[in-house]
């Protein structure tokens, strides 16, 4: 049985000013499986980050649930942390701090002691040592997505939730901290859904691509296979023939079938049951 | 900053003080100029800056004394001002911070109970005294309860507002990380509305500073209030005007400290 289990989520919003609830997407379905890493790419308007915070708890699903190993999630909980696109660290808190109310409420049972010295190695992990004393307004996007990920994987949840984790940091840096994700990816084989809009960036990173079709009433289109080897880093994937082809496959996509599926009125029944299985 | 940008700041200092200290002088002028002359010991009109400022030292010099109800140095009155500020103040605070965090926390609630508020918050904090002499049937307890509605509804109403208008990713992250109520309350919500909140403190703070002046004219008895009344029975003009310098003095301290706190609260996003 898979270990994450969207089933059938469809989302409404309430209408304004007498217009009728606005669907933004309808019968989401598909499994992510134990260690996987799964990106969904689509428009702006899609939908995309309401399913990642409907998988977080932040938001509930009009219609249809969500599984997670084996059991039926509704709420938030310290088995699903999300990274936010824009970082959401306490800006009273230091570097230090944002992550050990994390810790704490992760590992209640845990002395001072060993709360310190975990910290710190999250810290060390993502490279601020020496930041450790500084509040979030002192840091560069960069280093305060770095203390993003830190509480997140310091917290060891069952999923992990990126929503467009990067699209506020400069290109250069944007680079650097994915190879930087990558890395603790591979070394904790973290289950994880991101919501990104950037090709590239679900190529580099995913097992699977998700690709949704415009909202409203947006669809999940299909999935697709990421089969590059890892481990995998920007220089060398850019040669590999396999990443042009997903890069071209995907853009195409977007650009042309993405708009055409949903003028179409959605994809026939039969082709999402396909997806399903 | 380079040294031409240093000089140049230093030089706009000393023309803030020159200013400030000529305007002083201007004010002072005016002041003894426009005072009559005494005539057999008695003064017409009001007393001139100087004879305040002979009364001023005298009263600064000895601060403490008490020699019955009538005659108290300015310090012990002060005293008393101030522990009544203290008392009704401290509770006005926790209370207001407390129900400001609820309502801010359940707009429903809020939305419920906002039209109330508005209809209590322009009430003059004195216009309840006569409800307090009756009920409390104690007058410096009422006085301490006019302090205590006076700086009741700023902190309430930035409170509310502040707590309201916390960032949603905050609450997010402290719902992802189930954190309890209690750390959620001290360590996300309260830092998250310090600013507003300490903004109502201060707010407060001047407008229990604002009444206590008239509660005291009202209960007698003790307080910078009182003294400025008593010593208008005794006619001593030059006390009154010496004592309304202390209020002001004694505010902007108070207001020096709160602009302090602010700034430790203050974060950047």
């Amino acid at each position: 049985m898979s270990f994450l289990k969207i089933e059938l989520v469809t989302k409404y919003f309430a209408g304004s000013n007498g217009n009728g609830d606005l669907c933004v997407f309808k019968d989401v379905h598909f499994n992510i499986e134990k260690g996987e890493f799964v990106a969904m790419v689509g428009h702006s308007g899609c939908g995309k980050s309401t399913l990642l915070n409907i998988i977080a708890g932040l938001e509930t699903p009009t219609e249809g649930g969500i599984i997670l190993d084996g059991k039926e999630v509704t709420t938030p909980g310290l088995d699903r942390m999300v990274v936010f696109q824009n970082f959401a660290l306490m800006p009273w808190m230091t570097v230090y701090e944002n992550i050990r109310i994390a810790v704490r409420a992760a590992y209640p049972g845990w002395d001072r002691e060993r709360v310190r010295e975990y910290v710190q190695q999250y810290i060390d992990m993502v490279g601020l040592t020496g930041d450790e004393h500084k509040k979030p307004a002192a840091l560069s996007g960069g280093m305060r997505q770095r203390v993003g990920l830190a509480r997140a994987f310091a917290v060891q949840p069952k999923v992990l939730l990126l929503d467009e984790p990067f699209a506020q940091i400069d290109a250069l840096t944007r680079g650097a901290i994915q190879e930087e994700l990558i890395r603790m990816w591979m070394a904790t084989k973290n289950t994880v859904f991101m919501v990104t809009h950037d090709v590239d960036e679900a190529i580099l990173l995913s097992d699977k691509i998700a690709l949704m079709t415009n909202g409203p009433g947006a669809q999940l289109a299909e999935i697709i296979d990421v089969k590059i080897p890892r481990p995998r880093s920007r220089e060398a994937i850019i040669e590999n023939p396999e990443y042009t082809r997903i890069k071209k496959y995907v853009i195409h996509f977007l650009v042309e079938r993405s708009r055409k599926i949903q003028e179409q009125g959605g994809m026939a029944v039969a082709d999402r049951t396909v997806l399903a299985i | 900053m380079n040294g031409i940008d240093r000089v140049a700041k230093t030089k706009e200092r000393q023309k803030v003080i020159i200013s400030s200290l000529l305007f002083l002088v201007v004010v002072v002028l005016f002041w003894q100029l426009n005072t009559k002359p005494s005539v057999g010991g008695r003064t017409e009109g009001l007393p001139g800056p100087f004879l305040v400022a002979e009364r001023a030292w005298e009263m600064i010099a000895n601060p403490f004394y008490d020699r019955g109800p009538n005659d108290k140095g300015i310090g012990v009155q002060l005293v008393y001002s101030l522990g009544r500020m203290a008392v009704g103040y401290s509770v006005a605070s926790v209370v207001a911070i407390f129900l400001g965090v609820i309502l801010g926390l359940y707009p429903t609630l809020y939305r419920a109970l906002n039209p109330y508020i508005q209809i209590l918050k322009p009430i003059s904090p004195l216009a309840w005294m006569p409800l307090f002499l009756y009920t409390i049937r104690d007058s410096a307890w009422a006085a301490v309860m006019v302090i205590f509605m006076s700086s009741l509804w700023p902190t309430l109403a930035n409170t509310a507002f502040g707590v309201s208008s916390i960032k949603r990713d905050y609450l997010n992250v402290s719902s992802l990380l189930q954190i309890s109520w209690f750390r959620r309350l001290f360590r996300v919500i309260l830092p998250a509305a310090a600013p507003a909140i300490v903004a109502g403190l201060r707010i407060s703070m001047g407008s229990a500073w604002i009444a206590i002046v008239a509660a005291e004219m009202l209960i007698g008895g003790t307080g910078i209030g009182y003294f400025v009344w008593n010593e208008w029975n005794n006619l001593q003009l030059t006390s009154v005007i010496f004592a309304i310098l202390m209020i002001g003095t004694v505010g902007v301290l108070l207001d020096v400290g709160f602009a302090r706190l602010a700034k430790v609260v203050t974060y950047t996003e």
